[in-house]
């Protein structure tokens, strides 16, 4: 089977000199979650944002398919329009508009009710008269998930999912993805939280300094030592970015 | 107090034009982040199509809608053709500022180049100088009409904005930008229809002002800068706010030019602004800036 979506030789540059992917190239299938694991500042935004087409003129090189469809240097607009949906870190809500006005313009072009939304996420009928900043972070990030699965994308790009959530919530946020990837939506999922997400993705990629350099199934990177060690080695869920602290040589 | 009265009739009357010139600033600022210069130059355009279509004797429920397609017809193609693809290529908002200098410098050109600069007179079904009294105060006609064209104006806007999808999609786009983008809303043409009822605006206001006076071409740079001057006072990201600032200017201005001398008339209205700015530094119903991410 060819992937749904696959990236070869992405380079990505700010300001045309700022090389922040150099020839990354990955390979996700249809309902499948991909983790991608790295440091701050690896390229992991990047990557989605590449993918969502919001950084105009970029990937300087490479390509993007879709289903075997270019969309690299295509408009973000258009690219939603093909099926990719990408939520950022910040959750990407109109914090001044309800509940339910976000999720409408999640329904934006095609008809579609809130019934399965409503079902995965029922807090979100509760508050659905609620401007959206007024919700609690995970409440937020319920509401993000719901209004981007309102678009049935193909492929969904999340960026740090669990951040900021209590273990309960962050797991209630893990358990509706593997929901959704069971529907047969592709997720790539950028995570801090390596454990977290090594649990869910079926295979991951771990990104330094923006370039791929590790990839495998999930237990495989499990499995790897430089990956306990760096990785998941001091990792309880509090401590979820303390493995900075604890930098050591590495194999790779 | 009959004087009073009378000139904040006035000061109202003239406030309202004020009014709707800054609701289009502020609806343009708020959705594309951009203070458009060229919004005067629109309303002149818009006003001068209506213009040569009334002097050719067509009736002004010809003469009204073509002179609003003309000055929306300009900013969507000045939106589509350049600060549209500008703003992908990431350019400064200083840099999209110019740009709409450039597009006021192009318009009035183009009046100028087909109207000559001789002041003339706007045919007018409406009359200055026919006035109905109410009570102690006199109002004319042309006035009766400026106020019920700027209501239905500001009603449409409200309702537009407030209670239709694309109302509500230009909210979700003036608040975040990219979100939008990344749910498929067609934010360009959403932006494009922002600016194409802001202008509309302006050609209401620039159509009711010119039969007051004589029409050239440059008829509508004090109106613009004071309509500018009432978006900064209302709180420039607020469209109620830009309302309440353009009538308080107006009457501001007319008080001061009927009590401190006409002289003063334009300073008094600023110190007025400077003052209230001292106080709330947001302006009357602006809220706090917040960054967007
Ligand atoms: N808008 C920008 N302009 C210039 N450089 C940028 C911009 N955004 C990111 N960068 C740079 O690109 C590199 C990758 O950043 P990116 O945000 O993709 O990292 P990340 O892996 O998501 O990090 P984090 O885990 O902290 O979110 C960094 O060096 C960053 O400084
Ligand atoms: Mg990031």
């Amino acid at each position: 089977m060819s992937a749904l979506l696959k990236a070869a030789g992405v380079e990505t540059l700010y300001f045309d000199r700022i090389r922040a992917l150099s020839s990354v190239s990955l390979e996700v299938e249809q309902g499948e979650i991909f983790g991608v694991l790295g440091p701050n500042g690896a390229g992991k935004t990047t990557l989605l944002r590449t993918i969502a087409g919001l950084l105009p003129d970029q990937p300087e090189k490479g390509s993007i398919e879709l289903a075997g469809v270019r969309i690299e240097r295509r408009r973000p607009e258009e690219i939603a329009r093909m099926g990719v949906v990408y939520v950022p870190e910040d959750r990407g809500l109109f914090r001044e508009l309800t509940v339910a006005e976000n999720l409408e313009l999640g329904l934006w072009g095609r008809k579609g009710n809130l019934e399965a939304t409503h079902a995965m996420f029922p807090i979100l009928r509760e508050r659905a008269g609620q401007q959206a900043e007024t919700l609690s972070g995970g409440e937020q990030q319920m509401l993000a998930l719901g209004r981007a699965m309102l678009r049935r994308p193909r492929l969904l790009l999340l960026d740090e999912p669990s951040l900021g959530l209590a273990p309960q919530m962050a797991n209630t946020v893990l358990a509706a993805l593997q929901e959704i990837a069971r529907a047969g939506t592709a997720i790539i999922l950028v995570e801090q939280n390596a454990r977290l997400a090594l649990r869910i993705a079926q295979r991951a990629a771990i990104l330094e300094a923006g370039r791929i350099v590790l990839q495998g199934t999930a237990q495989e990177l499990e499995e790897h030592p430089d990956v306990r060690e760096a990785y998941l080695g001091v990792a309880t869920v509090i401590a979820q970015k303390a493995w900075r602290l604890h930098r050591r040589r590495r194999r790779w | 107090m009959d004087r009073f009265l009378q000139y904040a009739v006035a000061g109202l009357s003239a406030g309202r034009l004020y009014a709707l010139v800054a609701l289009g600033l502020v609806l343009i600022y708020k959705s594309t982040r951009v203070l458009n210069f060229a919004h005067g130059d629109v309303a002149t355009f818009g006003t001068f199509a209506a213009f040569a279509l009334l002097s050719r004797d067509h009736s002004f429920w010809i003469a009204l809608p073509a002179a609003l397609l003309a000055g929306a017809a300009a900013s969507v193609l000045f939106y589509f053709g350049v600060l549209a693809p500008a703003q992908r290529k990431g350019a400064t908002l200083l840099g999209q500022v110019i740009l709409t200098i450039g597009l006021a410098l192009i318009l009035q050109g183009v009046v100028v180049f087909a109207f000559g600069t001789e002041p003339d007179r706007m045919p007018f079904p409406l009359s200055d100088s026919e006035s109905r009294r109410f009570g102690p105060v006199y109002v004319s006609e042309l006035s009766l009409g400026t106020l019920a064209a700027a209501l239905a104006a500001c009603v449409a806007v409200y309702l537009v904005v407030q209670r239709t999808r694309l109302g509500l999609a230009m909210r979700a786009v003036s608040e975040n930008l990219i979100a939008a983008q990344t749910l498929g809303i067609p934010t360009r043409r959403v932006l494009a229809f922002a600016w194409a009822t802001a202008s509309a605006l302006a050609v209401v206001a620039g159509l009711f002002l010119a039969p007051a006076l004589l029409l050239d071409p440059f008829f509508m740079l004090d109106p613009f800068l004071k309509g500018f001057a009432a978006a900064v006072l209302g709180g420039l990201g607020s469209l109620p706010g830009a309302v309440v600032g353009g009538l308080v200017l107006g009457v501001a201005e007319s008080l001061a030019g009927a009590y401190a001398g006409i002289a003063f008339k334009k300073t008094l209205a600023f110190v007025v602004i400077r003052a209230v700015l001292q106080v709330l530094t947001e302006g009357l119903l602006g809220k706090p800036f917040k960054e967007r991410v």
